[in-house]
């Protein structure tokens, strides 16, 4: 590439990483639109890309582009908190095409091939029909030795250079990471064991590490960004991962009061799900309050120009603070504690939650890093929003919101009269299905997905052309 | 460092994360220990012993079974009831029938059952909850469901719609056609009819028992 300010060869793997990851959350959105008309027309591609298929796509994309963008975001930041450069960027380089590849024939046969017979060959080679973790067993064993390669660099690096506090946390989150896909890889026949393991991938991955790796993330972001304090960065990280794992490993509860699981799990899972918030908060505090603190002592100095070296990544940064208290937070509090579960479980309330909090969480912040990747391939010392980025956050960001709204709607009339008045059976499924709100609820989805879709297609043209931007200062 | 407060000291809260991840894990794996005994899959001695399992052995599928309050829990619970014919027969053994339940849960993951359907209350909101699907009036004697496949007992009638739900369209929204074979259909049956008999701690609350607003109690 022309111009590349790139030196470190870990950073030019970071930007493959983001590049592809951006990709696959385009594919993300593009069968969520797929699955949202099928709501409304439902003979649209009937027997073509059924709902089920459309869905395992637009779930797995987002799960993959997610680790993807992930295992960028460490490639990128590894060199600046250790002092040396990546041990092992040729195994990276190696493993990142053999994980495009791999990608690129499941997603071929989830769309061609779809489904198999009921034996262990489709398990192996077609799919494991296990919400989220869809990808057939060889791509199973493909992912464990890609995530123990990315692991292997990580801790290689971590020991050999400088160890921070955020690489220290980093090491140990990636290895929980990487570890906890394995409980996701077995057959049974018994579907509550099937269930309780399956949840520990699921919960541990989304409720603790991914939460864990954000909180990373940030005090990176932060440092780099608006040069906050390491020292008092690393401490609130610190406290960070106490908060939360201690809520979120034994949250895991919360996915275990319906499953023929003891009910003991109704008093653990409301406990420590309902703690769950608390660190959610506690970072959106802590990005603001560094936030002022920083531009204030530059105040105080007679400097009036901001700290925020890198504007379009702190406007997603910050949103990733709030957007992650919101979804994840109070979305997921709506409806943990038993007593309400016992009638949203298995709702669009869990959809709603789902749609905040995956972005709120973390499409927020890995976007940003992808605005630090490219600060940093185009040399650019102060990067400003441009028209198109604050387009392009806006849109998305509003657009996410109102479909978790439109979706909590729609949940709300699957408990009142799908559970609470009808019982939950099959014809109290469909009156709620075709109850007024949740029609409505269906078309308002797909008008603001489509408004997160434009908005996707204005940040694809964004990072794609902004980093030549006159703009920015170099 | 000689007047600093423990409180903004970082190797004080490195170490608080340790010993609080450690605490919650180690309390996780003690319970998955205690969780795994209760919800490990019953016999048919247990069965024919009246012992109550979390998850009944497969050849629960000889057996009647009906969703019932239990008073003392506060909620319903699965009730496992006399024999009660299975296609044809009540006498399956436990390998006939543990035969019959694990064809059947390869085929719900083969055919992306829960992309569509929520088991257990997991899954996608596309299409009805499944958890008590075997229970649903709608395949009774009564049921609308077990009417239109023109079949005279719950089980064939399931059978006959997952073979062919393309042909028995109830809504807009349909079943796609999935290949699914006789043999495999049994085995989904024999999969629902047990999924049902899960003590599933009272989800879903009031199933089956609430026939609309103007019939209900």
């Amino acid at each position: 590439m022309a111009n590349n300010h790139l030196t470190s060869e870990s950073k030019q793997l970071a930007t493959w990483y983001l590049t592809f990851a951006a990709i696959l959350f385009g594919a993300q959105l593009l069968f969520g639109l797929v699955a949202a008309i099928q709501y409304i027309v439902p003979g649209f591609l009937y027997g073509i890309l059924d709902f089920s298929i459309a869905r395992i796509l637009h779930i797995n994309a987002l799960v993959v582009w997610m680790v993807f963008a992930m295992f960028g975001s460490v490639y990128w930041l590894l060199p600046d908190e250790t002092g040396i450069e990546t041990i092992g960027i040729k195994a990276g380089k190696l493993v990142y095409w053999i994980f495009v590849a791999a990608i690129v024939v499941v997603v071929l046969v989830y769309l061609f091939i779809q489904i198999g017979p009921a034996s262990d060959a489709t398990i192996w080679f077609i799919t494991e029909g296990r919400e989220y973790i869809e990808a057939p067993r060889w791509a199973d064993l493909g992912i464990v030795v890609v995530a123990l390669t990315f692991v292997a660099n990580l801790f290689l690096t971590g020991i050999k250079g400088k160890q921070t506090g955020i690489v220290t946390v980093l090491m140990a989150d990636m290895i929980a990471f990487a570890g906890l896909y394995l409980a996701g890889m077995f057959f049974t026949d018994n579907i509550s064991v099937d269930q309780y393991w399956w949840w520990w991938v699921i919960h541990l991955w989304v409720e603790a590490t991914w939460e864990v790796f954000v909180g990373a993330i940030a005090a990176y972001g932060l440092i780099t960004m608006i040069g906050a304090h390491r020292k008092v960065v690393e401490m609130w990280l610190w406290i960070e991962v106490a908060m939360l794992f201690g809520s979120g490993i034994l949250g895991l509860g919360h996915h275990y009061f319906w499953i023929g699981t003891p009910e003991y799990w109704w008093e653990i899972g409301a406990l420590f799900s309902a703690l769950e918030p608390l660190p959610l908060v506690a970072m959106f505090v802590h990005v603001l309050y560094d936030w002022g603190k920083t531009q204030g002592a530059q105040d105080a100095n007679g400097d009036k120009n901001s700290v925020i070296t890198n504007k379009p990544a702190f406007t997603w940064f910050v949103l990733n603070a709030f957007g992650n208290f919101l979804g994840a937070g109070i979305w997921g509090f709506f409806h943990t504690l038993p007593q309400v579960n016992l009638y949203t479980h298995g709702t669009q309330f869990t959809s709603a939650h789902g749609h905040l909090a995956f972005f709120g969480a973390y499409a927020t912040i890995l976007v940003g890093v992808m605005y630090l990747a490219v600060q940093g391939k185009n040399g650019i010392k102060v990067m400003k929003n441009t028209k198109t980025s604050i387009w392009a956050v806006s849109m998305i960001s509003g657009g996410v919101m109102g479909m978790t709204v439109s979706l909590t709607i729609a949940g709300y009339v699957q408990v009142l009269v799908s559970r609470a008045q009808m019982g939950a059976t099959w014809a109290g499924y469909f009156d709620g299905q075709n109850g007024l709100w949740f029609t409505q609820a269906m078309d308002w989805r797909l008008i603001l997905g489509i408004v997160t879709f434009i908005g996707f297609l204005l940040l694809a043209k964004d990072l794609l052309t902004t980093g030549k931007d006159p703009v920015h200062e170099r | 460092m000689a007047n600093k407060s423990v409180w903004s000291d970082n190797r004080f809260w490195q170490r608080s994360a340790t010993w609080i991840t450690g605490f919650a894990s180690i309390l996780l794996i003690w319970l998955t220990f205690d969780t795994s005994a209760q919800i490990s899959m019953g016999t048919d001695e247990d069965i024919q012993n009246g012992v109550k399992k979390k998850v009944p052995g497969a050849t629960v599928i000889n057996y009647r079974i009906t969703y019932e309050m239990d008073a003392k829990r506060g909620h319903e619970v699965p009730v496992i009831g006399g024999k009660e014919k299975f296609f044809g027969r009540d006498d399956w053994s436990e390998e006939e029938a543990a035969a019959m339940l694990h064809l059947g849960k390869l085929g719900s993951q083969a055919k992306n059952c829960m992309d569509c359907h929520t088991l257990l209350g997991n899954g996608a909101y596309y299409a009805p909850d499944l958890t008590k699907a075997w229970l649903d009036p709608a395949w009774g004697p009564d049921g609308s469901m077990q009417a239109m496949t023109g079949k005279s007992t719950k089980e064939e009638a399931i059978a006959e719609f997952l073979q062919h739900p393309d042909q028995y369209p109830t809504h807009a929204r349909m079943m796609p056609n999935l290949n699914i074979t006789e043999k495999e259909a049994i085995g989904l049956v024999a999969f629902l009819k047990h999924m049902s008999s899960i003590d599933t701690n009272g989800f879903p609350r009031n199933f089956g028992k609430i026939k609309g607003a103007i019939n209900g109690k």
